[in-house]
């Protein structure tokens, strides 16, 4: 019955999809008054998908195995977590995952949005309805996740181990949450075309959603990228795979809406090009989803291949993205641009910012789909890999980071102080990390080295906006960009830290054998049998010591029988300067032992900037919503002219 | 914004849909395929899985008629299925030898008796050394080796009951 009812419920929400796609023609065509039945209507999906999402997770939870998605990615001997987290690590479940976050977005919207006009919030509730409904047609027509199977087998056939492992059970929700935020984007840009109201409140309307979607994505990709590195047992943070750049790509087109909605918002200027940022962000979002779910690319993280599939998704994203770009060419036109600004100015800072990160994101998504087009031309197979990303996205992202620095504190609309005196201590800063680099580490690569240079210029002056003034007066969203921009500073002296200083070490021991790798010395007691729940393996014993007490790291090698897998369980030691990396690999005729490690000085900065980006995110996503609260209860003059912060 | 800019991302658009899809129409191969085909198989000498069965070295794989060389595992479920198709072979008159992969003796004599045992040899590889050395990337996968020993193809994944009759044919060819 559950899952009858699950289904029951996708089907009524989709109805009302299309209801509310009928709502905005017929709004859009006479002048009646419908936000209240469409806010409601959206409300009722939203909350509709929500019942079918749970009833899925209670038929994981139970370990149904009469629901074929249940038999095929569930195991009653799996630990109860990776049950219900199976629900969403298959592509039936993320894809209903996926339509009940747009509809949850679409009723959110219709809860609380009262900045955008009544007018553009119903065309925009009308366009999330759109894309809701394709993604219903899709999971009903072509991906029902709660097909029964009969007879109902004994048992279930299980999740890819890979998948077994807590950061993998929260990885996709957030991502999703992330990509799947940004269509509130969309719809807003899209009801905002429709209506012809592309202006200040439109952008205000539309900066909570994009603030939340890309502080998810950053946590996402943040996340995925430490999973990577500790799960996979490759010792890296970022491949370059076409799944990681599917996460990149929108995360870079939202970055750069998120700086152009402030121009937006604050001068009434960038107007096209922000509507034109609001579709390829969620664009991006959707192309993401396809090359994930249709095994188009091969990738590290294998999906089912599945063409007809694709197909249907390749449709939607044609169509939806299609219709967005149809509407932008025809209504582009009759947007005026707002206040004009000079050319060194806050604004233009911004566009530079802009075209920056859209160049990368040209760079990331022509690298990701070259190789198809290369084969569909001339039928060679190739491929494109991370030499080719770290050359020409790497000097781009240094450029940008140094901008970083400096865009803060131009003024609106025309700078008449000189910025550059007050990046002086900066540059200084940056210039002795140099001598430094050139001090301690004289064969460093040039990438590396400039990246410390700009990491420690860039620490400082992101600082700057909040320094000299009372701290606790600055607005806590000018606070989320100073950590925001910091955090790019410690990320990328993690980066570069990494890649200059790792020291790698692969051998072949027999235990009682000690090797070295950087400051560390590091002995191969023994290797033992173990156990878990649902796999064998075994377990090396390494003790490694610097000078004080060894500490022990237990690296494994596990198999799983049921599907057939063998994983790598890689033992990260975490210290303040750096982390000691472990791996388990295989034993050689004569009884040795592969081991390979590494000691990484401080390449947790990494994962620590990128949660500090988000989490000035979070601050500015706060300060902008209680701000706002203030604002409601507060007459317009006492906080007009406060300014952008 | 001048009409060519603001169309031109509907023109980039239907370009890589037009891509995207000419790939959905032709998927590419993604399996592993071992560079072995038209090779001889790598010289190895395995102990028995099982006592009483005889044990499989490279020199058995050259016996002047063509073999189907197998590698399954007891903890491995298609191989379950496999197992009968292999005897459906066997009864048509098919040399079968199997490479056991990680296995057990207890777990090994428990899943022949349960679904049948076609081999005339089985080998024991339980670290998985003779299976990576062949290229293969997983449990079930056969090759079929010719009379000098030489690998004619590799067969990824279970043989169903609908490849027998091609199996049959480069077994023939193999002769």
């Amino acid at each position: 019955m559950i899952a009858e009812a699950g289904l029951a419920a996708l089907w009524l929400a989709a109805a009302l999809a299309a209801l509310q796609l009928l709502l905005m023609v017929l709004a859009l065509r006479t002048q009646i008054e419908i936000g209240r039945p469409m806010r409601a209507v959206a409300v009722v999906q939203g909350m509709l998908t929500i019942i079918a999402f749970a009833m899925l997770l209670i038929l994981f939870a139970r370990s149904d195995m009469s629901v074929a998605l249940v038999f095929e990615n569930s195991n009653s001997a799996k630990p109860f977590i990776y049950k219900v987290a199976g629900a969403w690590g298959n592509h039936e479940g993320s894809m209903l995952l996926w339509v009940t976050i747009l509809a949850a977005s679409g009723a959110f919207l219709g809860l609380f949005s009262r900045r955008a006009s009544e007018r553009t919030l119903v065309a925009a509730l009308g366009a999330q309805g759109a894309l809701a409904l394709g993604f219903y047609g899709f999971l009903l027509l072509a991906s029902n996740p709660f097909a029964r199977l009969v007879p109902a087998p004994a048992d279930g056939r299980g999740l890819n181990p890979l998948l077994q492992d807590p950061g993998l059970a929260f990885h996709p929700p957030t991502l999703y949450l992330g990509y799947v935020g940004l269509s509130v984007a969309f719809s807003l840009a899209v009801g905002a075309l429709l209506t012809g109201e592309v202006d200040s409140r439109l952008a205000r309307a539309m900066r909570p959603w994009v603030l939340a979607a890309w502080v998810l994505l950053t946590v996402g990709i943040t996340a995925g990228s430490y999973w990577a590195y500790y799960e996979l047992g490759w010792g890296g943070y970022w491949f370059w795979d076409p799944v990681e750049n599917a996460s990149l790509m929108p995360w870079l087109a939202a970055t750069a809406l998120l700086h152009s909605i402030n121009v937006l918002a604050a001068r009434g200027a960038l107007k096209a090009w922000t509507m034109m940022l609001a579709v390829i962000a969620f664009s991006m979002s959707m192309v993401g989803t396809f090359l994930v779910r249709s095994g188009i690319l091969t990738s590290v993280h294998a999906f089912a291949i599945d063409p007809q599939r694709g197909t249907f998704l390749l449709a939607l994203l044609g169509i939806y993205v299609g219709a967005a770009f149809v509407l932008f060419a025809v209504r582009g036109a009759s947007l005026k641009e707002g206040a004009p600004f000079e050319l060194v100015s806050r604004e233009s800072g911004l566009v530079i910012n802009n075209l920056i990160l859209s160049v990368i994101l040209g760079v990331v998504f022509v690298g990701t789909l070259y190789p198809l087009f290369v084969e569909a031309v001339s039928g060679e197979k190739m491929s494109v890999g991370a030499p080719y990303f770290n050359l020409v996205a790497g000097p781009l992202a240094l450029l940008l980071a140094l901008l970083v620095g400096a865009g803060p504190l131009l003024a609106w609309r025309r700078e008449r102080r000189p910025v550059f005196k007050r990046l002086i201590i900066p540059a200084l800063l940056g210039i002795t990390a140099l001598a430094i680099t050139f001090l301690l580490a004289p064969s460093m690569g040039l990438l590396p080295r400039l990246g410390l240079l700009v990491a420690a210029f860039l620490a400082a002056a992101s600082i700057l906006p909040i320094s000299g003034r009372n701290p606790l007066r600055a607005p806590l969203a000018t606070w989320g960009m100073v950590v925001s921009h910091f955090g790019i500073a410690v990320a990328l002296a993690g980066m570069a830290a990494n890649a200059a200083f790792t020291k790698e070490r692969l051998a072949i021991a027999d235990p009682g054998e000690r090797l070295s790798v950087g400051p560390w010395l590091v002995q191969l007691e023994s290797v033992t049998p173990t156990a878990g729940k649902n796999w064998t393996g075994i377990e090396a014993d390494l003790s490694a010591s610097r000078g004080a007490g060894p500490i022990t790291l237990r690296p494994q090698s596990r198999f799983f029988s049921d599907p057939p897998m063998e994983t790598n369980e890689a033992d990260i030691r975490t210290f303040w300067n750096g982390q000691l990396y472990s791996v388990l690999g295989k034993q050689d005729a004569s009884g040795a032992w592969q081991l390979r490690l590494w000691w990484k000085p401080f390449v947790t900065l990494i994962w620590a900037g990128g949660g500090l980006i988000a989490l000035g995110g979070l601050m500015a996503l706060v300060g902008r919503l209680w701000r706002r609260r203030r604002r409601l209860a507060a007459p317009e003059s006492e906080w007009r002219g406060a300014g952008y912060a | 914004m001048s009409r060519a800019l603001r169309f031109a991302p509907l023109v980039l658009l239907v370009l890589v849909v037009g891509a995207l899809l000419w790939r959905l129409a032709t998927p590419a191969d993604t399996s592993v395929r071992s560079g072995l085909e038209g090779q001889p198989v790598p010289s190895f000498t395995l102990d028995t899985a099982l006592s009483g069965k005889p044990a499989l070295s490279s020199s058995d794989l050259a016996t002047g008629e063509p073999r189907l060389l197998n590698i399954f595992a007891s903890w491995c479920v298609p191989c379950a299925t496999e197992v009968k198709v292999l005897q459906e072979l066997k009864a048509r008159g098919v040399k079968v030898d199997g490479i056991a992969i990680r296995d057990r003796p207890d777990d090994l004599a428990g899943f022949l008796a349960r679904h049948g045992d076609p081999y005339e040899r089985i080998g024991a590889d339980p670290q998985s050394a003779l299976q990576i050395a062949l290229g293969s990337s997983g449990v079930p996968e056969s090759f079929i080796v010719d009379g000098k020993g030489i690998i004619r193809k590799q067969h990824i994944g279970a043989i169903e009951a609908s490849d027998v009759p091609a199996i049959l044919k480069e077994l023939e060819q193999a002769r």
